[in-house]
């Protein structure tokens, strides 16, 4: 394995060896607590752009799953079609695997889809690091090309990943069937084919700003047609019972053009909507509110939230760098959820509406599954 | 809820056994701590007087009682409590508070059951119910078939078809419970459960499934959290008490994760639980497919471990849920900042790995099954499962490196040591790695999963690469950093690597070769916290370990030598378990109130001393040279405290202090001078005190010619040893060169030797400290039986009933003239023999000893206060009261765990075979003899006993107490011999056959007809046991759950007791009321 350093902005170095695809690659670098699912964290669109550390050391472990795809096109076991993350850091890589439903690798996966992959890193530390002076970018740089590796950094926040991630087509799913149309497909004719696809189910325009698979499988399993579009698509025109407003990587300011969107439909204020992570943020932004972008985000399978002015409290699955500003919530707003830990913004909901959002992960994938329910409160409304 | 609870009970477990040990001193510290917290006066029912609950200012009221409903009822009566904790004396309080509740005596005083209602564990201890109950949820249980019969057994045994499992309800670790492949066994099976319980359960076996553990918390406004799940090593078959644990698990995907997680969750709010539980699952290895295996609605050893591997506090917690507290109101005990309402997040592995004593106990069964038999455990923490598990089996104590590098085992038949699991399964792995065997091989032999296989496989190659180069090359400063750097983030100690390649000569030097080499090549260990989040918030507290997969510290050292570094006793094993903990304790208290910075390092996660909370810095890591010096180098202490944790600090003290580390109190020289049993003796002949003829001997023709001169018995054993490993006692030439090769291969540095074994003589024993030579406080106890019988074994007695006034003075005045001559500072024991006025020392050791926390609590004087102040060089002065001035009396007595180990000889020597003690207090030997006996699980007979009271002097000891027992009106049977002379004194019984006689009645059968409420039966010499007559008896007591008694002396002292008053006779006093 050929050694590699981990240069942060602030300039710490940090020494390790390759596993994965042997190229240098910056990024935005981020901590994940979490001690399971790195197929899953992986494949997670909001990870575009972003070295992903991975704080508990023995990873690799259970290998990599299939890479199968469902009838409707969705993947068996992925949270999306490929590796979104830049690459993966790790303190102790295991080289060899076991389980029953591996067939590869890590390391062999990374390499297929050309993601580096370092180990040997001293991944408390470099948390510490980033917990003090918040996430940097970083690189990783071979050491015996550390001269001629030199890369250039686009700045994280510059840079509108969602428009990197988001479907380009809009895709309808209903059961185990999907149909593709393209975007340029007039209103009418689409409303005309979304109801022969299936006219009984309910249907639900799903924003996709970097969707996560477990999101759609959620409401498939709740009997109800998907609408995916791509996340500038103004959907407005077209036949739907609920609005859905995804998770998705980098700044929501990027994002202008869906909020946009968003508050065009609010106008029908009897339209269901809920938002999941980016979805939260950009749902708050329609709203009105500001967002800010934490000291080094929430990445875990562990973050506490309380269901504001009830004893109820949830173990959540998270994963974000922006929070909303609790403060910029306009009258008509309030917040739904709030992080026990530190008291940032988990989730509003408006004051009279049908409109509410979560910044965690209710469809987990990876993480814990306690609040898989807001789907069902979802659906229950539309 | 929780305003109206003013006063608190808690029910502790009592002595430390096989399947209940320190993890419930644990437990009910915390819960006391959390009450106290709370400004709750709270009462505690423990006899373990070695525990640190049981310790002044843990709990307002301490009862030395039995936790049995009868003196629980008397202590609600008379105290009146608000509410009542259940959950945290393991199955013993859990038992004892199901009666009571179903007694109505809880309601009948007003008592409320805090947190789980009695309800819900009955639906999760009665199997029946339990499986109606997850039936209704929809969760998949192991089908079993409640049976109250054997034909019933035998039935459903055939219905479910072979192998199947048995169990015992309501019994603790797994008790009275195994795998069956016929029906033989499973008669005989059977046959030792329902001796247990009424209720039997069958179950279709799943060997071969991964076995997966949650620990799950719930408050009563529905909130749930798991805390950590855990994996075993071994696969479902051994019980997880008998299992390697690695936590969190290791080869469970996300999916498998959350999917046994949600079921966790789902389970503990059906069945209602507020407070903790933990549930274990088997998980086919194969699929998704799952069974719950059973769920403990209790405080248990795996939530003490889950304590400890993750930083949660559990029993705390669980102790403010049951006030009625949600998990939102409480705060991370880490963090001090974030909510306690959280799921750790472990960035380290962590490995727990059993330590057995099988060793220890004649004919015991070695093989491991779904029965608890290990006596302790370790927990190791590294940052690779390598390091973690190295370390770990260097931990257990028992003479080994890590997984590689040990003595050789010597095996005839891998494949079946790999297939039938022992003790000593995983250097078998070791062993079958070096043979050649391939991870798929020795999958198929073990089930183990292929993903540990291979990483003890990356062990074995580093090892291999070590000898490789250590084939080719001769100088250590040539061995390349990389490969060193390999070998310690796996794991190898220094000594390890010194061995790998070939070190030549003494491997006390390799080791310091090897240690210096790594240093100058910048290879150290770093120190990282255990934080509850992965370091994602910064942690207020110092609970640490010690890894080479790092490259920086978590902790700035200050150098500022206000550092006292307390090193503790490490795995709980027989001869060193909760009294040291309770030692190592007050060591730390006393060193934080004088103003120092407290250091524990210890690896033992079933203690208090390992609770964070107790030190300024925890380094939860091995106590060995290597580590140890790791350490120091990075505390620059100003000393070192080696005599608070029992013989494994004890025997550091001289590599130490080669080292130039400032060892507080007596200095390590003079502990070698004691240690070192030639020194020691010669010392002795020196100021003229008299002890056994002893040799030190090195050749076969010294040993005749000693034994020519003094005569069998003799007393073998070889220096630095605790708890009598390998010593014993050997009546004649053959037993004598049998155990010498057994004892040759314990200890090569030091000589065995060999003395006079006195028979019929008292033991007497002095604990005290002293400062600079001169005794400060002590206490004088005496054994109930005669020497012979370990000290650790002994029922002990304090302050002294029968000793003359000559014998004590004797004693106090050699016991000076040691410490003076060995300059003593701090705590030390001696023991004595006394016949007649005839003193001889046996034994001295300079540190605390098991009885040090028996003697202070009796006495209320704490000999660890003020030993340590001592060894700080404080000034401390004479406690004013001594044993005196005592108007009542303790006594200290064993709790064996016989019923765990299979086939083993439940007879005493002097080897060490008990788990744990208790000690009790009384106006009288009778009543504290009787409040002792029923503590360890006596029963006053009914009415039917069994005599056979071994040779003449025995017979007649016993005579006494024969003509109590006739004149209460017990029936008497006796055997043979017995029946004979009894007959000849006039005392009326029935005379019973041995199972080689022909006759009627016959001694097994009444036995096992459930005729016999008691058995006396002393062996008739010390010599080792075979299938004698006499074990069959003594077996079948045991597995037949009948009191046993082998000691002439005991047995007597416990019949007088019971003959002279009645249970109702014995006074319900808290330990503050015997002034």
């Amino acid at each position: 394995m050929r050694n590699v350093t981990l240069i942060l902005d602030d300039g710490s170095r940090f020494s390790g060896k390759s596993f994965g695809y042997e190229k240098p690659v910056a990024g935005e670098v981020v901590f994940n607590t979490a001690m399971t699912g790195y197929p899953e964290s992986l494949t997670d669109p909001s990870y575009a752009g972003q070295l992903m550390t991975l704080t508990y050391p023995l990873v690799g472990n259970y290998g990599v799953p299939p890479f199968t795809f469902a009838e409707n096109g969705l993947p068996t076991f992925m949270e999306s079609e490929k590796i979104h993350a830049e690459a993966i850091i790790v303190s102790d890589y295991s080289e060899r695997y076991n389980h029953w439903n591996a067939v590869e690798s890590l390391a062999d996966w990374l390499k297929r889809e050309q993601v580096p992959g370092i180990t040997g890193i001293d991944t408390r530390e470099l948390t510490k690091v980033l917990r003090e002076h918040g996430v940097m970018m970083g690189k990783i740089v071979f050491d015996d090309e550390i001269e001629n590796g030199e890369l250039t950094i686009d700045n994280y926040g510059d840079i509108n990943y969602v428009d990197r991630v988001s479907c380009k087509d809009i895709i309808v799913y209903a059961g185990n069937e999907s149909r593709t149309f393209s975007v340029d497909t007039p209103k009418e004719e689409l409303n005309s084919q979304l109801s022969i696809v299936n006219c009984q189910l309910k249907k639900v325009l799903l924003v996709d700003c970097g969707v996560k698979a477990n999101i759609i499988r959620c409401l498939l399993k709740r009997n109800v047609e998907v609408i995916r579009v791509p996340w500038d698509y103004d959907f407005n025109g077209l036949d739907f019972d609920g609005l859905f407003i995804s998770n998705g990587p980098g700044d929501p300011d990027t994002c202008d053009a869906a909020v946009q969107n968003i508050r065009k439909a609010m106008q029908n204020e009897k339209l269901p909507i809920f938002g999941i992570c980016m979805g939260n943020q950009l749902l708050s932004k329609a709203g009105g509110a500001k967002i800010y972008k934490l000291k080094y985000g929430h990445r875990s399978h562990n973050q506490p939230v309380r269901m504001v002015g009830t004893e109820r409290c949830f173990i959540t699955s998270q994963n974000h760098g922006y929070a909303v500003d609790n403060n910029t919530l306009g009258t008509d707003w309030e917040p739904l959820f709030i992080n026990m830990n530190d008291g940032s913004n988990e989730g509003i909901r408006h004051k009279r509406n049908p409109w509410f959002s979560a910044q965690f992960h209710p469809e987990a994938a990876s993480g814990p599954t306690d609040t898989e329910f807001l789907f069902d409160e979802f659906v229950k409304l539309i | 809820m929780k305003e109206n609870i003013k006063k608190v009970l808690l029910l502790g477990s009592g002595a430390l056994k096989i399947g209940e040990a320190g993890e419930f001193d644990y437990s009910g510290s915390q819960a006391l701590k959390a009450l106290k917290e709370e400004g709750i006066e709270t009462v505690l029912i423990n006899p373990n007087i070695a525990t640190v609950q049981t310790s002044e200012g843990v709990a307002d009221k301490i009862y030395f009682l039995p936790v049995t409903p009868y003196f629980v009822e008397k202590v609600i009566d008379k105290e009146r409590p608000d509410g009542v904790l259940l959950s945290f004396g393991g199955q013993t309080a859990l038992n004892c508070g199901v009666a009571l509740y179903k007694e109505g005596v809880f309601e009948k005083y007003g008592t409320r059951v805090l947190g789980t209602p009695v309800q819900a564990i009955m639906d999760t201890e009665d199997r029946e119910l339990f499986v109606k109950k997850l039936d209704e949820i929809d969760v998949k249980t192991i089908k079993s078939e409640a049976c109250e019969n054997i034909e019933q057994a035998r039935r459903a045994a055939k219905d479910l078809g072979y192998p199947v499992i048995i169990r015992a309800a309501y019994a603790l670790g797994g008790l009275g419970s195994g795998f069956c492949d016929n029906e033989e066994e499973l008669n005989v099976l059977a046959e030792k459960a329902f001796s247990f319980s009424p209720q039997v359960l069958v179950e279709k076996s799943l060997k071969g499934w991964k076995e997966v553990e949650y620990e799950v918390v719930r408050d009563r406004f529905d909130n749930c959290i798991t805390v950590c799940n855990m994996e075993n090593f071994d696969p479902l078959g051994i019980h997880t008490g008998e299992s390697i644990v690695i936590a969190p698990s290791q080869t469970l995907t996300n999916s498998e994760y959350h999917k046994l997680r949600e079921l966790a969750i789902r389970i503990i709010r059906h069945i209602g639980i507020v407070g903790e539980c933990n549930v274990q699952y088997a998980f086919d290895p194969e699929s998704e497919d799952y069974r719950v295996i059973e769920v403990n609605a209790r405080l248990s050893r795996s939530s003490a471990l889950a304590s400890k591997a993750t930083g949660y506090p559990l029993a705390f917690v669980a102790a403010k849920l049951g006030l009625g507290y949600g998990l939102f109101d409480l705060k991370n005990s880490v963090t001090k900042t974030t909510s306690a309402f959280f799921e750790p997040a472990l960035d380290y592995v962590v490995c727990k790995i059993p330590r057995w004593d099988l060793g220890k106990f004649h004919g015991v069964d070695r093989e491991l099954g779904s029965s608890m038999k290990s006596v302790g455990e370790v927990m190791a923490i590294g940052r690779t499962f390598e390091e973690a598990i190295q370390k770990g089996l260097r931990m257990i104590g028992q003479g080994m490196h890590g997984f590689v590098e040990n003595k050789e085992l010597v095996i005839s038949d891998i494949d079946k040591a790999l297939r039938e699991p022992t003790d000593k399964r995983i250097f078998v792995i070791s062993k079958a790695m070096r043979a050649g065997y391939t991870v798929d091989q020795i999958h198929e032999l073990t089930k183990i999963d292929k993903w540990f296989l291979y990483k003890l496989e990356n062990i074995m190659e580093t090892s291999k690469e070590l000898h490789e180069w250590g084939n080719n090359h001769i100088q250590l400063s040539e061995l390349p950093k990389e490969l060193l750097y390999q070998a310690k983030r796996q794991g190898f100690s220094d000594f390890q690597v010194a061995r790998a390649i070939g070190w030549q000569g003494d491997m006390e030097d390799g080791i310091l070769a090897v240690r210096q080499y790594r240093k100058s090549v910048g290879i150290v260990p770093v120190v990282k916290q255990i934080d509850t989040l992965a370091a994602e918030y910064p942690a207020q507290t110092n609970y640490l370990y010690l890894t080479y997969s790092g490259t920086a510290n978590d902790i700035h050292y200050l150098g500022d030598h206000k550092s006292i570094v307390v090193l503790g006793s490490g795995a709980y094993r027989i001869g060193s378990s909760v009294e040291f903990d309770w030692c190592g304790v007050q060591a730390l208290n006393t060193i934080r109130k004088e103003g120092y910075r407290s250091v524990m390092i210890n690896y033992n996660p079933e203690t208090v001393s390992t609770d964070y909370d107790m030190c300024d810095r925890l380094y939860f890591d091995e106590l060995t040279f290597e580590r140890v010096m790791d350490i120091l180098d990075l505390e620059n202490p100003h000393g070192v405290i080696v005599s608070t944790g029992g013989q494994i600090p004890n025997n550091l003290a001289m590599r130490l202090d080669g080292q130039k580390v400032n060892i507080l109190g007596t200095s390590a020289k003079s502990i070698d001078n004691a240690e070192d049993r030639d020194k020691f003796s010669a010392m002795l002949d020196r100021i003229g005190v008299d002890q056994p003829e002893w040799s030190a001997l090195t050749s076969m023709d010294d040993i005749n010619a000693f034994i020519q001169k003094v005569g069998f018995p003799v007393l073998v054993r070889p220096s630095y040893v605790l708890s009598g490993a390998a010593m014993n006692v050997c009546s004649n030439q053959e037993e004598l060169e049998r155990f010498l090769q057994l004892a040759a291969n314990v200890s090569k540095k030091h000589p065995v030797v060999v003395s006079q074994f006195i028979e019929h003589a008292k033991e007497v024993e002095m604990d005290a400290v002293a400062q600079n030579g001169e005794i400060v406080a002590y206490a004088i106890s005496e054994h109930i039986e005669f020497a012979g019988v370990h000290s650790g074994d002994a029922t002990i007695q304090f302050p002294p009933q029968k000793l003359y006034v000559e014998t004590v003075r004797r004693i106090k005045r050699i016991s000076r003239q040691i410490a003076k001559e060995l300059n003593i500072s701090g705590p030390f024991n001696i023991q004595f023999l006394a016949r007649d006025n005839d003193i001889k020392v046996i034994e001295c050791n300079l540190r605390a000893s098991r009885s040090f926390p028996f003697v202070s609590k009796v006495l209320k004087i704490n000999f660890i206060e003020l030993a340590t102040k001592v060894m700080l060089g404080l000034p401390v002065e004479k406690p004013e009261k001594n044993l005196f001035d005592l108007d009542y009396v303790g006594i200290k007595a064993s709790q064996f765990s016989f019923n765990r180990l299979q086939k083993a000889d439940p007879v005493l020597g002097v080897d060490m075979a008990s788990t744990g003690e208790v000690g009790c207090i009384g106006e009288d030997t009778s009543c504290a003899i009787l409040k002792s006996m029923l503590s360890v699980g006596y029963r006053i007979p009914e009415k039917n006993i069994l005599l056979s009271t071994g040779a003449a002097r025995q017979k007649v000891d016993m005579l006494q107490a024969a003509k109590a027992l006739k004149k209460k009106g017990y029936n008497l049977y006796a055997t043979g011999g017995t029946s004979k002379f009894l007959t000849e004194n006039g005392i009326e019984n029935t005379r019973v056959y041995w199972p080689s006689e022909e006759g009627h009645p016959q001694a097994l059968e009444m036995l096992h007809k459930k005729e016999i409420d008691m058995v006396v039966n002393i062996p008739r010499d010390l010599s080792v046991g075979e299938l004698t007559n006499g074990y069959k008896i003594r077996r079948a007591a045991i597995d037949l759950n009948i009191p046993l008694i082998t000691n002439a002396r005991l047995a007597s002292a416990f019949i007088n007791a019971f003959c002279s008053m009645t249970i109702d006779d014995i006074a319900i006093k808290s330990w503050d009321e015997y002034k």
